[in-house]
């Protein structure tokens, strides 16, 4: 009779002697496998006397539960050992950078472009649109403007070469053009789709786009950008002008600490004219908006003029209406502090990268406007 | 326009404070732009008188002068000729900026000796354009007087004029708005009518054309010369420059009642009229300033010798060869209407901006023509004597404005401003309007010089303006019914988006100029003549773009110039293939400087696949049918490399987007180091989605069995496209085959030259029963048959 007791001594000794996986199961399989040594002394179970097996059946057992255990526990340190050995393996130098990811952003211009239809939009203003070649008459003639006259000149407008024709078109000098064509009766079909119909009053419009004077230093660029805005019904007076744009301005700065000021002024399309000044500070050499006792402009509106109206045939004993223009670039550089208009449009990658705005920065009305 | 308050103070009563005045000016409509205040640019400078003069020690032309100063006694050298003991003078303290010198006072010596300060001519000062020496003042002024009070120089207004309001270009009529505005009381003096002893000797002859109305006399006998000193520093303190007693009463009138004249010395005059007509081609002028100048048919001249010789252009300038000089003894005086339009063109055909230009251009008082004319002889007389003639006038002034029927509630209606109706035509009437009648029908008659006021709605913008804008009420636009799907067309909202998205994606947003240069336009098929600007801000932007491309190309390049090649912008604006509105469109345009190999474990190449995804994943964001794109490899624009660029289309004439590798040439061209990447969308060319009734979303059609995945290699000649591939792999059964991709290309062993390897993954998605193998044989089987149909070979 085997002494069971040296046999698990022996075999215990292997276990803890096994250098590696594969020798433990090696030893497994010489133990515990079919035709392994513990196994063979449990098959001897079968053919002892009832008395013998009630007496080695729980010795043998029990060994073989033992070196069974035994081997599960090494196997298992085995396996924590193989697993810390992996992780060292699979460190990473995670100082390294990550693939380079270009910084994407928004043109500050087309932030506060964005910004502006939003608030608009809000007091019920839809958004048009119209050509930036535009003709004499949509620029000039349907906006009042008499022949000739010296307020033409002050627009610093560009020409092209006139037409077969004769015809001389032109950059347009503001958005106003798009006035003429979304009120002018008659005009349903529009040369294209995106371009501003006719529109039977009531008429709530803004109209974002490039405009064009010749004209280059610091704060005036031969491109840049307005909003305009132009409200037709009946009853509408300069109250509701005031308001609109006072409302804007707060909204627009985000502050209730804004002042502004209406001002006479004279634009050919609107009677009475207006400017409209925000409060500034100039002392530390520049401007501050929300502070200060000094006065910066920064628009032009007015009650449509009534021969505007008739030139689009609208009764103006019947309807009236305002119109505003912003400079659109100009009211982001007060509001984000670009230095130079001309910067706006150089497009250097560093002032782009720290003027610019994030994706994510979509001014809504629920989250604010920046 | 500039004026001092003095010179306002002749026509209005008030003792409201410079600050107080420009106040009430900018808000009456009279935008001041700037106070030049001598009082505060001179606060430095004071009055000192010279105790002791004596010669420099070290210098011939030095004396070395004790000055009593508001400072006390100060040693200080002086080079002026007429540093001389007893001198009042006016001193500057070290530490004073000199305005005339640009320099700010230090202490250092002069040839030896200390000076402790300086003493200061009129041009130091800028209170005269050249001196010789310094100031000589009077002897009774106190040591320490400031020297603006001293020198009678007081604050300058300058303010910008409207077109609308010529008016304003005298003084008189500034005071009348202000009068108006509450800020004293008008005072200007009746003008007298002057009786002249004679018949004027001199003629006058108008062709209507050319000008309306001119208006003239001879005074006979003047002593011309300088003007007394009130007269010349009301000038100065101006900016002009004083000339003679003559010529300074026309400008004074010039600036106080903005009625231009002008002075003819009558002996130079030949043969016995003067008359006004449309210039002659050929005709040339010499003109007061000395410049000769050719004469237009379109432009209004003055000539004398029976017509024949230009003595003046019509309201613009007066010439060389008749003006008035201290010889002169007989003068004739001009008071015209020249036509605004006329005026303002000569105006800017000679480029003449002269006074009288200006406000003729803009229209000056037709009532106010021959009172001007006889308050100018009057001035004339008191200032230089003389025997006056008659008037002659020919032609006839024109016709006043039209009065207007006017509702006096309509000023509330109009601005909100709720103001009793009597306020509204007693702020009218101080305005020079007339009104008579009751409301609703007051009949309103514009003042002459009011030429601007046409209609009802100008009257309100008097009454408002008087009245305050800032009494103005707040009124809440009326609720309107919204838009309910949103104000933003669908153009607009992807605009939007796309705005966002390739920022997101890390595209920097940049606004170029709608310009650019003809030669650039021409390299992206641009650059028809019509769309080439008359009049360009500068030569290379002077054509409108079409595409935003080549701007794009040179900021990047100028952005690498400076060191920073890596750039990756984005636009979205309008390209322009005409000069009709419909040829305008919208476009988004990446372009992306790689800067390859710069990333380790990241290999060159990647850069334009990964922009073809942006690109595909911002038409999706946009709502482009994707699926049912083409690729045609090599049919972009010439502007692309042919072996690198595609187009998307859904058909040849269904263009939505180019994209590729720039074309080196073109870059050359553009003088930007390559290779750039770009891609352009046609936002207009993606169609519109079906407007649906409700927003609900497609039902979701899960299969309930498991895809599989089968691979293949197949062989190809590298002409081939493999969308090609794609496009026969898809086909080969549509039911089950759900997608088919290529995930690797493989070149060099084991395949052949000129063949590629494309390995394809095809997923079949099962729909009712799980496939058997044969199933997926027999599929696999016709993947590999509709592969050789596009000259594909499976690779054993």
């Amino acid at each position: 009779m085997t002494d069971l007791n040296q046999l698990q001594a022996d075999l215990s000794n292997q276990i803890a002697a096994a250098p590696d996986a594969a020798t433990l199961e090696a030893i497994r399989v010489a133990t515990l496998g079919k035709t392994g040594s513990v196994s063979a002394l449990l098959k001897t179970l079968g053919s002892m006397s009832p008395e013998v097996r009630k007496l080695q059946g729980p010795a043998i057992n029990a060994l073989r539960d033992q070196v069974a255990a035994q081997l599960l526990a090494r196997k298992s340190d085995f396996e924590a050992a193989e697993l810390e050995a992996r992780l060292a393996r699979e460190q990473v130098d995670l100082t390294l950078p990550s693939p380079q990811r270009r910084k994407g952003s928004v043109h500050p211009t087309m932030q506060t472009m964005d910004e502006m239809v939003s608030i608009f939009a809000e007091m019920g203003f839809a958004v048009a649109e119209g050509p930036d070649i535009e003709d004499d008459f949509h620029n000039f003639t349907a906006l009042n403007f008499p022949p000739k006259h010296p307020a033409r000149e002050m627009h610093d407008t560009f020409f092209f070469n006139p037409g077969a024709d004769g015809e001389r078109k032109l950059l347009r000098t503001h958005t106003s053009p798009v006035q003429v064509r979304a009120m002018r009766r008659g005009n349903t079909a529009p040369p294209a789709p995106w371009i501003a119909a006719g529109q039977e009053p009531p008429i709530r419009i803004i109209v974002p786009g490039r405009t064009y004077r010749l004209d280059s230093d610091a704060t005036h660029t031969p491109m840049f950008h307005q909003v305009e805005g132009l409200v037709i019904d009946k009853g509408i007076h300069m109250g509701h002008l005031k308001w609109t744009l006072e409302t804007f301005i707060s909204r627009f700065f985000e502050t209730d600490a804004v002042m502004t000021r209406f001002r006479p002024h004279h634009f050919p399309f609107t009677e009475p004219s207006a400017e409209m000044d925000v409060g500034c500070d100039r002392s530390g050499g520049e401007i501050r908006i929300g502070t200060g006792s000094d006065w910066l402009e920064i628009l032009g509106c007015g009650m449509v003029h009534p021969n505007v109206l008739r030139n689009c045939g609208i009764d103006p004993d019947v309807y009236q209406g305002f119109a505003f223009g912003m400079g659109v670039d100009r009211l982001g550089m007060l509001k984000y502090g670009m230095p130079d208009l001309r910067d706006m449009f150089a497009s250097d990658t560093r002032w782009l990268a720290h003027f610019g705005f994030s994706a994510f920065q979509a001014p809504n009305p629920v989250s604010g406007l920046s | 326009m500039k004026f001092t308050l003095s010179w306002l103070k002749e026509h209005l009563e008030t003792e409201a404070s410079a600050k107080q005045i420009v106040e009430a000016m900018t808000m009456a409509g009279l935008e001041v732009e700037h106070v030049e205040d001598p009082a505060s640019k001179l606060a430095a400078f004071t009055v000192a008188r010279i105790v002791e003069a004596v010669q420099h020690p070290n210098a011939d032309r030095l004396r070395v002068c004790q000055v009593d100063t508001i400072d006390g006694r100060k040693e200080i050298v002086c080079g002026a000729p007429n540093a001389r003991t007893g001198l009042t003078t006016v001193y500057a303290p070290i530490g004073a900026f000199v305005p005339g010198l640009g320099v700010t006072l230090v202490e250092k010596p002069v040839r030896g000796v200390v000076s402790n300060g300086m003493l200061c001519s009129a041009a130091e000062l800028e209170a005269a354009e050249e001196s010789d020496g310094i100031l000589e003042l009077s002897g009774d002024l106190a040591v320490g007087t400031p020297a603006a009070q001293a020198l009678g120089l007081e604050a300058v207004i300058d303010f910008e004029v409207t077109p609308n309001r010529p008016d304003w270009l005298g003084v008189a009529g500034i005071a009348r708005d202000l009068a108006a505005a509450g800020i004293g009381t008008l005072k200007t003096s009746e003008t007298l009518a002057v009786d002249g002893n004679s018949a004027c000797p001199v003629t006058v002859k108008v062709d209507g054309e050319a000008c309306p109305i001119f208006a003239g006399r001879l005074v006979r006998g003047v002593r011309n010369g300088p003007s007394p000193q009130w007269l010349q520093d009301r000038l100065r303190a101006i900016g002009l420059r004083p000339i003679n007693a003559l010529v300074d009463v026309t400008n004074l009138i010039s600036y106080d009642r903005a009625r231009p004249l002008h002075v003819y010395d009558a002996s130079l005059l030949l043969g016995g009229g003067i008359e006004a007509r449309l210039g002659r081609e050929g005709e040339s002028f010499a003109a007061l300033d000395g410049k000769t100048y050719e004469v237009g048919p379109e432009m209004c001249v003055i000539a004398d010798a029976e017509g024949c010789r230009v003595i003046g252009l019509g309201g613009v300038m007066g010439g060389d060869s008749t003006g008035c000089s201290e010889a002169t003894t007989d003068v004739f005086i001009e008071s015209a209407w020249f036509d605004p339009i006329r005026t303002a063109q000569t105006g800017r055909a000679t480029g003449i901006n002269s006074d009288a230009q200006y406000r003729f251009a803009r229209g000056v008082d037709p009532g106010f023509i021959l009172t001007g004319l006889d308050l100018a002889t009057q001035l004339i007389l008191q200032l230089c004597g003389g025997e006056p003639s008659q008037m002659v006038v020919a032609g006839l002034a024109p016709s006043a404005p039209s009065a207007i029927v006017f509702d006096p509630a309509y000023v509330e209606g109009l601005s909100g401003l709720a103001i009793p109706a009597s306020r509204s035509l007693s702020i009218l009437e101080a305005l020079g309007f007339r009104c008579e009648g009751a409301a609703p029908t007051v009949i309103v008659t514009p003042p002459t010089w009011r030429r601007d006021v046409e209609g009802k709605a100008d009257l309100v913008e008097e009454v408002a303006r008087i009245a305050g804008y800032g009494s103005l009420p707040s009124t809440p636009l009326p609720e309107t019914s919204r838009a309910i799907g949103g104000v933003l067309t669908q153009r607009q909202s992807r605009a939007r988006a796309a705005r966002r998205f390739l920022a997101a994606a890390g595209y920097a947003e940049a606004v170029t100029w709608s310009f650019t240069a003809q030669q650039s336009a021409r390299l992206f098929g641009g650059g028809a003549d019509s769309l080439v600007l008359a009049n360009p801000i500068a030569s290379e932007l002077n054509c409108m773009r079409p595409s935003i491309l080549p701007n794009l190309i040179e900021a990047a390049a100028r952005n690498a110039r400076r060191g920073f090649a890596d750039a990756a912008l984005f636009e979205i604006g309008p390209v322009f293939n005409g000069d009709q509105p419909q040829d305008q469109r919208t476009v988004i345009t990446a372009l992306i400087a790689p800067r390859p190999g710069r990333d380790w474990g990241r290999s060159a190449g990647d850069d334009l696949f990964s922009m073809k995804g942006d690109l595909l994943a911002l038409l999706e964001e946009l709502g482009a049918p994707v699926g049912a794109l083409q690729t045609a490899q090599g049919s972009a624009s010439p502007w692309f490399h042919p072996g690198r660029s595609a187009r998307l289309q859904l058909g040849p004439k269904a263009v939505m987007a180019e994209f590729g590798e720039l074309h080196p040439t073109v870059l050359k061209e553009l003088d930007a180091a390559g290779p750039m990447l770009a891609f352009e969308i046609q936002i207009e060319a993606i169609p519109e989605p079906k407007k649906k009734a409700v927003k609900t979303k497609p039902s979701l059609d899960l299969p309930s069995l498991m895809p599989l995945t089968r691979d293949f290699a197949f062989l190809m000649p590298e002409s081939r496209p493999a969308a090609d591939l794609i496009k026969a792999v898809l086909g080969a059964d549509k039911a089950l085959i759900a997608s088919a991709r290529v995930f690797d290309v493989y070149r060099g062993q084991g395949v052949p030259d000129e063949i590629k390897s494309l390995a394809i993954e095809v997923i079949l998605q099962p729909r009712d029963k799980t496939l058997t193998e044969a199933e997926i044989e027999a599929v696999s089987a016709r993947v590999v048959a509709a592969a050789e149909k596009v000259g594909a070979r499976l690779r054993a």
